[in-house]
C-alpha cells in the first residue's frame, strides 16, 4: 500500500518552482511513533484522495519545542522555534495542517511572536473544510451505527476552543456519537500533556489515563476516537490496562474516515 | 449634647474607612512587588470579561446549585448595601430615615420592601451554604490545604452575613414609626409581633442597638476582607479585567530568552560585544520564578483574589488521581508567601530583608510542580479568571533553567530534542522513513 502514498517534500516543490496548497506538519510522534505513523498515513491517504497539493518538510522538520517549553526549558523551545521558523519562512509557507494538537497549538499561538505567522489548522478542521468544499466525501461504511465517544485533546479543546470539527466528522460517519461525563471544555486530560508523556507520574493513587479510560468505558463505546497521537497512546494503554482491547478500539478520526472508505 | 452620637458615628466611620484604606495601600504595594506585564491590549474584550465573569458571574453558574446560591447572596448583599447610604447620612446628620424625607413614601416603601425580601433570601442562602460546607462533606472543602484558618474563614463570613441580615430585619421590626407607616415592612411586620409586649422606649433601644450594630458590623466586615479569602468581593473585578485574553494554550514567550536566542542565531551579532552602558544587560536576568517577586503583578493579584473555592482543584487530573498538586494550594501558597514578604518589608522599614525562605521549596514543592499536565482545567474552572498554571510554569522554568533540576527522564527528552530534533533518540534524517514503511 505504501507505493500508493504520494508524499512530496517542500524541497521538491520548490525545485519545480511550485508552491503547495498546504504544508503538512507531521510532528515527532507522527514521524517516529509506530502507532502515530498509522495516523499520519491515514491522513495522507485522505489528502491524496482529495487531490490536495500538500508537502512535508521531511528531514527539515524538527520538534516544535512544545514538550521542552512545557517542561520549563524556554531556551530549548525558542531555539527549536526560531530554527523551524527560518525553514518555514524560507519556503514561504502560508498554511499548515497538522494531526498533533501540541504542534498545532505551538505553531499557531507561540510562533507568531517569534516571527512565524501562518494559518494553522488541526487535521480535523482541515478535513471538515475539504468536506464542506465537496473535495472529500465521507461515508459511514463499517462505522455506520457504531457507538463512538470522542476524547477532547486539551490542546485542541480547552486550549484553542475547537470542539465541533472532530464531532462533525464523526457524525458524518453515521455513527452514534456518545459524550463522556467530562467533555468539551470540561474534558479530562489523558495524562500526557505538559511533558508528562516523557516521565513517570508523581506518586498518587491512580494514573490519569486510567481515570480517563474509565470515563470513556462508562459510556460503553465500541470506539474511542482521538485527535492527538499522545492521547491515542494514553487511551490505548488505558484500554489495555482495563483488558478491554478486544471490545474497544482507540482510533484517530483520520483513521476512521480512511478506513470507512477502505483506503 | 444631641450631637454626641453624630460625633461618635463620624469617628467610627473614619476609623473603619481609614483602616481599610491603609490595608488597601498595603495590598497595592504587595501586588506591585510583582514584575511588570503589559495588559494594555484588547481593552474591549477585557471590559466584556469583567462584565460577564465578575458582574454577570457567568462562570459561577456553571455549577448550578452553588452558582445560584452565590448569585442570591451577591445580588442581595450589593442591593441591601444601598441602605448603608441612608444609615451613613442619618448617622452623620442625626436624621432618621432620611429616605422618607426625600422620596415619596411609596418609593421608599418599595425600596425597603425589596431589601427585606432580599435579606431573607440571603439569610436562607447563607444557611444552605453553611450546611453544604459543614455537613455535606463536599470534597473540595475538605482537601489538605483547607487547614483550620481557611475552614474557619469560610464559616465566619457566613455567620457575619446571617447576623447582618438579622440586624437589618430587627431594626425595621422595632422601628415603631416605620411599622405604623405600613409600607415596605413586607417581612418585618411578621417579626414585629415578637416585640409587641415591650414598651416603646425599650423598642427604641433595641432599634437603636440594631442600627448601631448593623453599621459597626459593616465596617468590621469591610476590614475583615483584607485578612480573608473574601477579598474576592472587590478584587474579582480587576482580576477578571486583567485576566488572560489569549487562547488558554498560548504560554508566554520569555522576552529575555528571545533576546539571547536571537543573538546566538544571528551571525552578524558579535557575542562578545559589551552591552551598551546602562542597558538591562547589566543585571543578569533570572529565568523563571522561585519567589513571589519573580512573578508578575497579575499573578500576585490572582493570589489575593482566590476565593479558595477549590473548583480548580476538583477539576485537576493530577489531584483527582491522588497527586500532591492542587492548583488552589498553589494560589494560597503564593498569597501566604506574599503576605509574609509584605510583613517582612513592614518590619524592616520598607526594604525586604532576606528571611532565608522562598515560595519554591518552603511553600510549593518540586513534586507538586512536576505533576502538572498543563491541561488548563484549573484555568477553565476558576470563576474569577485565575491562572494557577502560569505560576506552575514559571516555577518549572526556574527549576530547569536556573537549577537544571528537571526529573532525569525529562532531561533525556530535552537532550534528544537538542541533539536530534525529537523527544526520542531517533535521527532527524529518518523523519520521513514512515512513507516507505
Ligand atoms: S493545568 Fe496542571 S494544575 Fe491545572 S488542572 Fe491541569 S494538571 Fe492541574
Ligand atoms: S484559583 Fe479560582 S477556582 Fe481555584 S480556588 Fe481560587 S478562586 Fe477557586
Amino acid at each position: 500500500m505504501s507505493e500508493l502514498l504520494k508524499v512530496p517534500t517542500m524541497a521538491e516543490y520548490t525545485a519545480q518552482g511550485k508552491q503547495p496548497e498546504v504544508l503538512f506538519w507531521v510532528g515527532c510522534s507522527g514521524s517516529f511513533d509506530d502507532r502515530a505513523k498509522k495516523i499520519t498515513k491515514a491522513f495522507v491517504k485522505l489528502l491524496n484522495k482529495a487531490k490536495v497539493e500538500f508537502a512535508v518538510l521531511g528531514t527539515e522538520e524538527s520538534c516544535t519545542g512544545d514538550p521542552a517549553k512545557r517542561a520549563g526549558n524556554e531556551f530549548l523551545f525558542q531555539m527549536q522555534a526560531v530554527t523551524n521558523i527560518e525553514v518555514l519562512n524560507a519556503y514561504q509557507v502560508k498554511k499548515i495542517v497538522t494531526a498533533c494538537p501540541h504542534c498545532f497549538n505551538t505553531i499557531k499561538n507561540e510562533y507568531p511572536e517569534l516571527g512565524g505567522n501562518y494559518e494553522v489548522m488541526h487535521h480535523t478542521q482541515f478535513l471538515k473544510t475539504l468536506l464542506d468544499e465537496g473535495r472529500l466525501t465521507i461515508e459511514g461504511g463499517k462505522y455506520k451505527g457504531k457507538r463512538i465517544t470522542f476524547h477532547d485533546p486539551c490542546y485542541l479543546g480547552r486550549a484553542n476552543n475547537v470542539y465541533e470539527a472532530p464531532r462533525d466528522l464523526i457524525r458524518k460517519l453515521e455513527a452514534e456519537l456518545v459524550e463522556m461525563k467530562n467533555c468539551k471544555r470540561n474534558g479530562l486530560c489523558c495524562g500526557a500533556g505538559g511533558a508528562q508523556m516523557f516521565k513517570d507520574a508523581e506518586k498518587g493513587d491512580k494514573e490519569v489515563n486510567i481515570e480517563r479510560t474509565e470515563q470513556a468505558l462508562d459510556v460503553k463505546p465500541q470506539i474511542v476516537a482521538a485527535g492527538c497521537p499522545f492521547c491515542n497512546t494514553m487511551m490505548t494503554d488505558g484500554v489495555k490496562a482495563k483488558e478491554k482491547e478486544s471490545d474497544v478500539q482507540v482510533m484517530d478520526i483520520a483513521e476512521l474516515i480512511a478506513n470507512a472508505q477502505d483506503l | 449634647m444631641a450631637i454626641i452620637p453624630n460625633i461618635i458615628f463620624a469617628i467610627l466611620l473614619a476609623l473603619g474607612v481609614g483602616f481599610f484604606a491603609k490595608n488597601v495601600k498595603k495590598l497595592l504595594r504587595n501586588i506591585k512587588l510583582g514584575k511588570d506585564v503589559d495588559v494594555s491590549d484588547n481593552t474591549s474584550q477585557r471590559w466584556k470579561n469583567m462584565a460577564m465573569i465578575a458582574l454577570g458571574q457567568s462562570k459561577l453558574v456553571r455549577r448550578p446549585i452553588s452558582g445560584f446560591l452565590h448569585v442570591v447572596v451577591y445580588v442581595g448583599f450589593i442591593i441591601i448595601n444601598i441602605e448603608v447610604l441612608e444609615i451613613i447620612i442619618d448617622g452623620l446628620f442625626g436624621t432618621h430615615r432620611i429616605g422618607l424625607n426625600v422620596l415619596p413614601s411609596a418609593v421608599y416603601g418599595f425600596l425597603i420592601g425589596t431589601f427585606e425580601v432580599l435579606a431573607v433570601l440571603v439569610f436562607i442562602a447563607v444557611v444552605v451554604f453553611w450546611l453544604r460546607r459543614n455537613t455535606l462533606k463536599i470534597a473540595r472543602f475538605w482537601k489538605s490545604e483547607m487547614t483550620v484558618w481557611p475552614k474557619n474563614d469560610g464559616n465566619y463570613i457566613l455567620y457575619f452575613e446571617m447576623v447582618l441580615m438579622a440586624l437589618f430585619l430587627i431594626m425595621n421590626a422595632t422601628d415603631v414609626h416605620f411599622q405604623e407607616l405600613n409600607s415596605g415592612n413586607i417581612i418585618s411586620q411578621y417579626i414585629a409581633p415578637a416585640f409587641s409586649s415591650l414598651s416603646v422606649s425599650t423598642l427604641h433601644l433595641i432599634e437603636r442597638g440594631a442600627w448601631w450594630l448593623h453599621i459597626a458590623g459593616i465596617l468590621v466586615f469591610l476590614n475583615y476582607l483584607y485578612y480573608s479569602k473574601h477579598l474576592h468581593i472587590l478584587l474579582a473585578f480587576p482580576n477578571t479585567y486583567y485576566g488572560s485574553v489569549k487562547p488558554q494554550g498560548e504560554f508566554n514567550n520569555l522576552a529575555a530568552v528571545t533576546k539571547e536566542v536571537k543573538m546566538m542565531m544571528d551571525p552578524n551579532v558579535d557575542p562578545f560585544a559589551a552591552a551598551p552602558e546602562g542597558s538591562e544587560d547589566d543585571v543578569p536576568e533570572k529565568f523563571g520564578a522561585s519567589d513571589v517577586q519573580d512573578l508578575n503583578w497579575v499573578q500576585l493579584l490572582n493570589a489575593y483574589t482566590c476565593t479558595e473555592c477549590g473548583r480548580c482543584t476538583s477539576e485537576c487530573p493530577a489531584n483527582q488521581t491522588g497527586k500532591k498538586l492542587s492548583p488552589r494550594k498553589i494560589m494560597m501558597d503564593t498569597r501566604d508567601r506574599l503576605e509574609e514578604v509584605g510583613k517582612n518589608i513592614d518590619a524592616n522599614k520598607g526594604v525586604f530583608t532576606d528571611d532565608g525562605k522562598q515560595l519554591l521549596g518552603d511553600y510549593i514543592t518540586n513534586e507538586e510542580l512536576w505533576a502538572c499536565t498543563s491541561c488548563n482545567a484549573c484555568v477553565e474552572a476558576c470563576p474569577v479568571s485565575i491562572d494557577p498554571l502560569s505560576i506552575i510554569l514559571d516555577m518549572r522554568r526556574y527549576l530547569v533553567m536556573e537549577q537544571s533540576a528537571a526529573p532525569v527522564e525529562l532531561n533525556n527528552m530535552m537532550s534528544n530534542i537538542e541533539n536530534n530534533g525529537a523527544p526520542w533518540p531517533y535521527n532527524q534524517m529518518d523523519r520521513l522513513n514512515w512513507k516507505d514503511e
